[in-house]
């Protein structure tokens, strides 16, 4: 039998609450529906040449229901009446297999709401240039990053990428809530050789939520270039214990372990070095940490989480103690705690733990000035592979960077790890810049940490 | 089972086949494709001892591609009116600006190998002999010691059935079912925690599960893991001698030399390994396929995502670098065969040269010879995943169950290494390879560029004469 799909506008806060309506009417006592709805475009140009020209939209529908303490979820792409229809049952289909949960369930009717006013998310602009002029912007950070040095001889291309994004949440207290959000960016990815045709490659890009706010194709590709020349000539270290500078990207990496360690579902599970300890002394006095999903404009904003609680800053560690971990309803239970609207939900399976705004609070010193006070140390600006253990907090990554001679970067070095524990590190922050910028949801200004193990030759 | 899914339950005929082509190709390009897909997904988890959630899943789209030169264009839809496949064909048609072309369309399939059973896990197993296996692994990982206290265990399957026509008269149905179990358990022993994590599947029947890769092997696997990092002592960094056990840590081969031989990085010149082809890239005890054709294997397929089969690619012989892992337009720019390695995600996402199941042959060594042949050094049996940084060559992964090796013998075990090394040398300094050689156990996924595919690897044990470790204990 031929399927009909339909193609008519569908209304997509009706098709949520019609979703959580029919669930209610086949037996749900709680249900809670999803849709997302985006639009991508992306360019990639490589030598000067268009490599590749995307340009779609998706649009996928997801719900979860309660049956008592039993729950499950189901997604489709299909969103005609049958399609949607097969959706609601197949859920109610699977919570019969479920579990009673005694901790399951949708957040309490007065837990939810939203941020009122422009959270500055949306700008339709990041799709008001023609396809010959994002094509451009492309070409323009390529060109810029490859006109920096003869050395740069080879291009894994630039590219202009563009979506934008819808999604509504509705549940069965009454809630419904959406948003849109929109985002662009330009990168550039050079590849330098030596003379003798060792390659390296590095990048570099700007991410913004309007076109307004974006760097200049030039500025990246000029960045990208010089992260890129100065990794030539790479050598090996010895192994050795050193301080260690780790820039904004990678210092934002091991922030962002620490979200994970404060993250509700390992801290009920005791999958984290961080489980069981609120109200203590974690880490050094001078670290201060804040979950803010209100900022306007910020990449980890929402006026509301993935349950349809409204988002909220809150202090994670202040002065080095541990004042909150980051929760969503069910963790909250399970620990006796209250959500701090950090639920956050795609469109299938159980609603995560996300961050909103998760930043480090920033020092007083420039990276540099950091730089001037090692006679011998690392400044680390990549890392490569994922050796973390959060039950442990124990860490070992692939690392390269430029080694640090008396103030001074030195030369750039590379084929080295860099190990120590999550918990040891953050005791041992010696020094914070004050170069908080935000390229993401998660920013980290410079920091210096010893006692860690360089590991080399 | 129902080959012809698409045609009947899209109303899809030959005549809408060659309207979407002609779209495509309506400003010329050498070659336009389309990609139909209809993923059917479920998976649930036992955590606590309780399965707190189960999820369920359809997804469905066309994705349309235009290439022209080097050029590609790509546009997708998720409703397959053909209003909609019209609008994206003509989306992915701007990357050509020439005359129309007319499209060959074939709707006659070539015979094919069949690597995996036609099976539909979800009509295969009730729902309730799932939920059999999560509580299984559950009860026999707190069962194997009183110290493991949390125990997570997935169950997940899909089936995908695709549809691939090309302009150049490419035809390809398949069905492709995939499955895999997972456990992770934390221990817990006074003031000391350690994880381990076990899982495995592949494109087999449900009945797998029952007969083989049982529950209780998973759990035993992740708990005895978990238990045996209680004792580990800190890894020592600095450069040593490491001996790899077989199986999983074979990923080694995908980091280091798999992604510097997928014929896109060498097209472009970006990969450490461009130009090297026909040279010394390993030592003599050295032989690397990537063999798509493997029954049942996570990583085969009988097709690719492309329409083509899949191949046994010699991509290292005896050390000297043989061949490059091929799609479409790599073969066709580089002039070179198409092996059959063209993947992607989903409708979604463009194709490009990707592995399958990725394996070293075995070589003469026993594996106790090898143990014994080491002063001081690392053995590493389980890891975690990698990375690598194509153009430099440098790759790094992860141990989470690895020993000291002292004097020939395997001593303590040490907590999470990390291994770092350069792709084009770190096979040269293989010295010994033995004679057992196991693939892994189904559980690998790879990722390149946002995209992932499910992969398979494998290598016999190894010794490689110098590495570094990367870790916080003492070097001496």
């Amino acid at each position: 039998m031929a399927t009909t799909t339909t193609s008519v506008e569908l209304d997509l806060r009706e098709l949520v609450e019609g979703v959580v309506k029919r669930a209610i009417a086949l037996g749900a006592s709680a249900a809670e529906s999803v849709v997302s709805e985006g639009s991508e475009f992306a360019v990639s140009v490589r030598l000067g040449e268009v490599e590749t020209l995307k340009e779609s939209g998706s649009r996928g529908l997801g719900v979860r229901v309660f049956v008592g303490q039993h729950t499950a979820n189901t997604t489709t792409s299909d969103l005609s009446a049958e399609g949607v229809e097969q959706m609601v049952r197949g859920a109610m289909e699977l919570a019969k297999i479920t579990s009673e949960d005694p901790m399951a369930g949708i957040p309490a009717a007065e837990q939810l709401g939203k941020i009122d006013g422009d959270l500055g998310l949306y700008y339709d602009d990041v799709y008001s240039l023609s396809t010959e002029e994002r094509i451009d912007q492309a070409r323009r950070a390529e060109k810029a990053a490859l006109a920096v040095d003869a050395r740069l001889t080879n291009s894994d291309g630039g590219t202009f990428d563009a979506s934008i994004g819808r999604k509504v949440l509705a549940n069965s207290h009454g809630f419904t809530g959406e948003y849109r959000s929109s985002y662009c960016s330009i990168s550039a990815v050079p590849i330098a050789s030596d003379d003798a045709g060792n390659m390296q490659r590095d990048y570099w890009y700007s991410v913004a939520r309007t076109l307004a706010k974006l760097e200049s194709p030039e500025e990246v590709g000029r960045i990208a270039a010089e992260r890129t020349l100065r990794r030539l000539g790479a050598r090996r270290v010895k192994t050795q214990k050193v301080p260690i500078v780790f820039d904004r990207p990678t210092a934002g990496a091991l922030l962002d372990h620490i979200f994970d360690a404060v993250n509700g579902d390992s801290i009920y599970r005791h999958a984290s070095f961080l489980a069981g300890k609120l109200g203590e002394k974690t880490f050094g006095s001078n670290v201060t940490v804040f979950d803010d999903g209100t900022i306007p404009g910020g990449f980890g904003t929402r006026p509301f989480d993935g349950e349809g609680v409204p988002t909220r800053r809150t202090t994670v560690i202040e002065n080095g103690e541990l004042k909150s971990y980051l929760l969503n309803t069910y963790t909250a239970k399970k620990l006796g705690l209250a959500t701090t609207g950090n639920a956050s939900r795609g469109l299938a399976g159980t609603p995560g733990i996300g961050n909103g705004n998760f930043y480090l609070q920033p020092g007083e010193k420039s990276q540099e000035e950091i730089i001037k006070g090692i006679q011998q140390g690392l400044l680390v600006t990549e890392f490569l592979g994922f050796g973390v253990n959060l039950v442990t907090g124990d860490f070992s990554r692939g690392a390269s960077g430029m080694w640090i001679e008396n103030g001074e970067l030195a030369y750039p070095v590379e084929e080295i790890t860099v190990a120590g524990n999550l918990g040891e590190m953050f005791s041992n922050l010696s020094e914070i810049g004050n170069d908080l910028i935000w390229r993401g949801s998660v920013a980290c200004p410079t920091l210096r940490i010893e006692g860690m193990t360089v590991a080399g030759e | 089972m129902d080959k012809r899914f698409f045609f009947e339950k899209y109303g899809l005929s030959e005549r809408d086949l060659e309207k979407y082509l002609g779209a495509a190709l309506s400003a010329g390009g050498d070659y336009a494709d389309l990609y139909f897909e209809y993923l059917t997904s479920t998976a649930l988890s036992v955590d606590e001892s309780m399965v707190k959630s189960a999820s369920q899943g359809i997804s469905a789209g066309c994705g349309v591609r235009v290439v022209n030169g080097e050029r590609t264009g790509y546009a997708y839809t998720d409703d397959l009116a053909p209003e909609k496949i019209l609008h994206a064909a003509r989306t992915a048609a701007l990357i050509a600006s020439g005359p129309a072309k007319t499209p060959v369309v074939n709707l006659k399939d070539k015979a094919r190998p069949s690597l995996y059973p036609v099976t539909d896990a979800a009509s295969d197993a009730e729902l309730s002999k799932k939920v059999d296996l999560v509580f299984r692994a559950d009860k026999a990982a707190r069962a194997y010691d009183s110290r493991i206290k949390e125990v997570r265990a997935g169950y997940a399957d899909e089936l995908r059935r695709i549809l691939v026509i090309g302009s150049d008269g490419t035809f390809a149905e398949d069905v492709q079912p995939l499955s895999r179990m997972s456990v992770f358990v934390i221990a817990r022993d006074g003031a000391l925690s350690s994880k381990g994590s076990s899982g495995g599947g592949g494109r087999h029947k449900f009945e797998m599960f029952l007969t083989d890769k049982t529950p209780e092997h998973f759990a035993n696997e992740a708990a005895r893991q978990a238990i045996l990092q209680l004792s580990a002592v800190s890894c020592p960094a600095g450069e040593m001698e490491v001996v790899l056990g077989p199986g999983w840590p074979g990923v080694l081969l995908h980091e280091a030399i798999g992604h510097g031989l997928e014929a896109d990085f060498n097209r472009k010149k970006t990969s450490a390994f461009s130009g090297l082809m026909g040279k010394r890239v390993a030592s003599d005890k050295c032989t690397v396929v990537d063999n798509g054709t493997l029954n049942e294997r996570r990583g085969s397929l009988n097709v690719d995502d492309e329409g083509n089969a899949t191949n046994n690619t010699m991509l290292i012989e005896k050390g000297i670098l043989k061949g490059y892992m091929a799609d479409k337009l790599s073969a066709r720019l580089m002039g070179l065969p198409n092996t059959g390695n063209g993947r992607r995600e989903s409708y979604e996402h463009i194709p490009m040269p990707r592995m399958t199941n990725t394996y070293m042959l075995s070589g003469d060594d026993l594996p106790e010879d090898i143990i014994k042949s080491v002063k001081r050094g690392l053995y590493a049996v389980n890891f975690a995943g990698g990375q690598v940084d194509i153009t430099n060559g440098k790759f790094v992964f992860a141990a989470s169950e690895a020993y000291l090796i002292e004097d020939g013998k395997i001593t303590a075990p040490v907590k999470d290494a990390t291994l770092i090394g350069n792709g084009p040398d770190v096979l040269t300094r293989v010295s010994m390879v033995g004679n057992d050689l196991q693939l892994d156990e189904g559980i690998g996924t790879c990722g390149k560029d946002g995209q992932s595919v499910p992969v398979g690897v494998g290598i016999p044990t190894l010794k490689i004469d110098r590495m570094t470790v990367g870790g916080t204990g003492s070097a001496e």
